[in-house]
């Protein structure tokens, strides 16, 4: 196992935001299990196109879950276009950095996100 | 918090009696053995001493022993060494998928300078078919190399079934023995191997040193090179420290080996079912061919690098096949290799025991086990698909 920071070991043993969500407005999905890494993204965007409400559920090692968690705190709050902007690597930093072997594999967060946003934004349009 | 050791397949604390024994020849016997003077015969002689030792627990003779500087070394002497030294004859070796690495990546270099390497499947779990073995001898098979016992599943093969067949048609077996040695009876003999691997750290000796037996016949090529000592196989100032803790671990082992094994695999048997009673977690490797001191699990919806640190947060030590524990993206090659799929791999779980675990240490990991899994699971998004499905 690799070397992981505090932050991410808070993380890892207190998640924050883990969990379903109720009808929500998009659903982002990344991974596979062949490399053993599943995360799903459930997001609530209110009127004014922010993010009102974020939910996580992750499959995958100490990274993983900790990457999910943190995204989910960052992007809170945020409007989609200033969600859309968050990266890997700021999700990365924010944990004050990943071991090399992690960077790739169990830093999908930010992209889970992506992916829940573009859901939301295809089910708007779709309706409109 | 508690601290719970369950990582012996990985390594062993030293055994105090093997400290004490090695203390001496770091100093005031710190003499180099090839030395003529009264330091260098001290040194000698406590090697000469620890050969002995080494050998009589597998019934080999002394002069059998080469001290290396631990299971890889040895592995890889075996294994290049022999095919060096017996390449006019062919260059076929034959082995497993589920071989620890210092094994599988020396037949991976071989492959490279022109050795071919037939690697044999194992069934569900992780035995080799012996009758596999005799249909994959060739003519020019110079090798077989297979693991007496599995380091990630503990399964224990049929090797001396494989050693009559080894025989019968002239081929030199070999056998990394590094989890198997000390553990369970090792008897070269019986076994009819010709090259044994074994490991001083994972029988409660030290890091760094290990041994290979060579049946008298079946010299390697020495691929170091350097001064006569081991009888040029494996040149090099001897660790005589090193030495003497193995020997003294070898003699431990063997004298409480029966003892060890009641208490250790008590404790696996109790391990066992408590882990699976919690719903799909299963057991990896065979019911009853397994070494005393192995637990394997796969807990489904579950990746075993989160299992590992939510254990170690709870101070308890254990391994996994997980690729996130690997350095690579791919989960255990010997999981996979035994049929597992990818998500049984990745959520496998190793616990290994040891001469110094209690009852104690079981009931806590019982007691906390359940919570964590629940926990991640409840995490995972595996685990909600099923449910919606249902």
């Amino acid at each position: 196992m690799s070397l992981y920071s505090q932050k991410v070991i808070d993380h890892f043993a207190n998640p924050r935001n883990v969990g379903t969500m109720e009808n929500p407005d998009g659903v982002g999905e990344v991974g596979n299990i062949t490399c053993g890494d599943i995360m799903r993204i459930y997001i609530k965007v209110d009127e004014n196109e922010r993010i009102s409400d974020i939910k996580f559920q992750t499959f995958g090692c100490g990274a993983a879950v900790a990457t999910s968690s943190i995204t989910t705190e960052m992007v809170k709050g945020m409007t989609l276009d200033e969600a859309m902007k968050v990266t890997n690597k700021d999700v990365a930093d924010a944990l004050d950095g990943l071991p090399p072997v992690k960077m790739h594999c169990s830093n999908l967060a930010a992209e889970a996100l992506q992916a829940a946003i573009k859901d939301y934004r295809e089910r708007v349009s779709d309706n409109s | 918090m508690r601290s719970v050791y369950l990582d012996h397949a990985a390594t062993t604390p030293v055994h105090p009696e093997v400290i004490a024994a090695m203390l001496r020849y770091f100093n005031p016997l710190y003499g180099n053995a090839s030395s003529v003077h009264s330091f260098g015969r001290d040194a000698r002689m406590a090697i000469d001493n620890a050969r002995e030792i080494v050998a009589k627990a597998m019934g080999a003779q002394p002069n059998e022993i080469f001290f290396t500087s631990g299971g890889t070394e040895s592995d890889n002497i075996a294994i290049i060494g022999t095919a060096l030294a017996r390449q006019a004859k062919g260059r076929h070796i034959i082995t497993t998928a589920i071989e620890h690495h210092a094994v599988l990546n020396a037949c991976a270099y071989l492959e490279k300078q022109g050795f071919e390497v037939t690697y044999l499947p194992v069934d569900a779990y992780g035995l080799v078919n012996p009758s596999d073995v005799n249909a994959a001898i060739r003519p020019d098979t110079i090798l077989i190399s297979i693991g007496h016992a599995n380091n990630e599943v503990g399964t224990i093969q049929p090797l001396a079934e494989i050693g009559a067949i080894a025989k019968a048609h002239k081929v030199l077996l070999h056998t990394d023995a590094v989890q198997s040695f000390g553990s369970i009876p090792v008897d070269v003999n019986d076994l009819q191997v010709d090259l044994l691997s074994l490991s001083g750290h994972k029988i409660y000796g030290p890091k760094g040193i290990g041994a290979l037996y060579v049946r008298r016949g079946a010299r390697p090529q020495a691929i170091q090179f350097g001064g006569g000592q081991e009888r040029k196989l494996r040149p090099g100032t001897e660790n005589v420290p090193g030495i003497v803790g193995l020997a003294k671990a070898v003699e431990l082992a063997m004298q409480e080996r029966e003892e060890r094994n009641e208490h250790i695999s008590r404790l696996r048997d109790k391990l066992i079912a408590g882990l699976l009673t919690v719903p799909e977690v299963t057991l990896n490797g065979h019911p009853e061919q397994r070494l005393p001191g192995n637990v394997n699990i796969s807990v489904k919806y579950v990746e075993g690098e989160s299992l590992i640190l939510s254990l170690d947060l709870k101070g308890i030590a254990v391994s996994s096949g997980s690729a996130c524990t690997s350095g690579s993206l791919d989960p255990s090659h010997v999981l996979t290799a035994m049929g597992l799929s990818h998500e049984e791999a990745h959520g496998s779980l190793r616990l290994t025991l040891g001469r110094d675990n209690t009852e104690a240490d079981i009931d806590y990991v019982l007691e906390v086990f359940p919570e964590i899994v629940d926990r991640l699971r409840a995490m995972s998004p595996l685990y909600n698909k099923l449910d919606r499905e249902e």
